[in-house]
């Protein structure tokens, strides 16, 4: 190919935005205390970190399908009157400040909540600063991830083999169960890889409804924000792990984003 | 025993007038050219889209009648339709596709499993069960698809242009089963097609669109 000046100046451009990209993840892996990472990733309140974001993920994403699935499927088939507004509600998560996320959470299910006051008052429930408020708070910037992904799949199959199936005189549930959702399966893989890479990374809504409690509601990105004034090599070995898992979910999911060579 | 359609079938924009009546061991050939609706009057027998107005019946049973709000759900009619783009479920192999209508009505699986393998024989698919659809032609596959609707023993079957999307070379063959299918059907058929040789063959009565 011939450079000429403007596609020079393309180029250009995108180095730069590749470096940019690129730098900041270099940049922990230089600094990281190699010789030391052994003993400081298993320091109590670093496994307990770990321990935390893997457990209370792992839940979020496994409730973001139980819940997201479904109401996918509801946005993908349904003709009633309101659906898109309904699709904008739950999609707005995404691009909501996690912290306006959790001041909603703390507003909804806080224990002077529209919600949470008749938990604690008829139950004595009470879900700020738990870990259930950690995996709530996943939950909510997660699953718009998982929906998205799993709508767009219900939309693109198209309902032509769902009619087949009910003109053989399958039920909904069981076109839902036998149909649908094999064919939406290799979306729900993604979207549940997509929502425990979100419920991992989850910061904002987190801390500001669960709250930063070592061993109890404290996440490794919590960690990594704490640590940063304290022992700032500690918390280039926390977000040195969370590279790598999120590495590893993009790797898994290579078929889907990774086009070309 | 009959299937009978008086009334006004539609979807969106799109609505007409359609009248039809056939008997058991019959076959009624619709024909017309694309748009004129034959395929949306298949739909709204099979229950995937409902009368505008009018009544649908099989034998004495109203299947729809917006009038009186009755509407019969689609895997409530006993009704198998084989679609003109096959619609064969990708990840099931070919036995499971033959019985899903059986085990969804509660056969249990060793008896659906045999009389899915009868129906297969029927079409000349023996030895077939265990391969996936990709594997086979479109014409095997189309056969795959008549087999499941077969095996049903419908009051009414749905045939909509079941030659259109398959190559030449084994559309000849579909062509050559399919009389013996039909001879053998005891119930209604329908048969949508726009070649006048398959209607000609196929079909002892025939409604133009």
């Amino acid at each position: 190919m011939k450079l000429t000046r403007s596609s020079s100046l393309l180029i250009a451009f995108a180095v730069i935005a590749a470096v940019f990209l690129s730098l900041p993840l270099v940049a922990i892996f230089i600094r990281v205390p190699w010789s030391d990472l052994g003993s400081m990733l298993s320091e109590k309140s670093t496994r307990d970190a770990l321990l935390i974001s893997m457990q209370t993920s792992l839940i979020a994403a496994l409730l973001s399908c139980l819940f997201g699935v479904p109401l996918a499927w509801l946005l993908a088939r349904s003709s009633l009157r309101g659906i898109s507004m309904l699709r904008v509600v739950c999609i707005t998560p995404m691009v909501l400040p996690p912290v306006v996320g959790g001041i909603a959470l703390l507003t909804a299910f806080g224990r002077k909540g529209i919600v949470g006051q008749y938990l604690y008052d008829w139950f004595n429930i009470s879900l700020p600063f738990t870990r259930s408020a950690v995996v709530m708070a996943q939950v909510f910037v997660a699953i718009p991830f998982l929906v998205l992904a799993v709508e767009a799949s219900f939309r693109q199959s198209g309902r032509e083999l769902e009619d087949a199936a009910r003109t053989l005189g399958a039920s909904p549930s069981r076109v839902f169960f036998t149909v649908a959702l094999p064919a939406a399966r290799p979306a729900i893989v993604a979207g549940l890889a997509l929502a425990w890479a979100r419920s991992l990374g989850e910061f904002g809504a987190s801390i500001t409804f669960a709250g930063s409690f070592p061993g109890r509601t404290q996440t490794l990105p919590m960690a990594v924000y704490e640590l940063v004034s304290v022992d700032y090599r500690l918390s280039l070995v926390l977000s040195l792990v969370l590279i790598f898992i999120s590495v590893g979910v993009l790797a898994t999911m290579r078929d889907r984003w990774m086009v070309g060579r | 025993m009959s299937l009978q359609l008086h009334g006004a079938v539609g979807r969106g924009a799109f609505h007409r007038d359609a009248s039809l009546s056939v008997n058991d061991g019959d076959v009624l050939a619709i024909t017309g050219p694309n748009g004129s609706g034959k395929s949306t009057i298949l739909h709204t027998i099979a229950g995937l889209v409902s009368l505008l107005h009018g009544t649908l019946k099989c034998n004495d049973d109203i299947w729809d009648a917006p009038a009186n709000q009755m509407f019969i759900q689609s895997e409530k009619r006993s009704c198998a339709v084989v679609f003109q783009d096959v619609r064969l479920f990708p990840h099931m192999n070919v036995i499971s596709n033959v019985a899903y209508g059986l085990r969804a009505h509660g056969v249990n699986k060793q008896q659906a499993h045999a009389q899915s393998l009868e129906a297969l024989s029927q079409v000349g698919l023996h030895g077939f069960e265990f391969r996936a659809p990709h594997e086979l032609s479109g014409g095997e596959q189309q056969r795959v698809a008549l087999a499941r609707a077969l095996v049903l023993k419908p009051r009414v079957m749905l045939l909509d242009e079941p030659f259109a999307a398959i190559d030449a070379g084994s559309r000849t063959a579909l062509r050559q089963l399919m009389p013996e299918v039909l001879a053998t059907f005891p119930g209604v058929t329908v048969l949508v097609s726009h070649d006048p040789a398959d209607v000609e063959s196929l079909a002892n009565s025939h409604l133009a669109l």
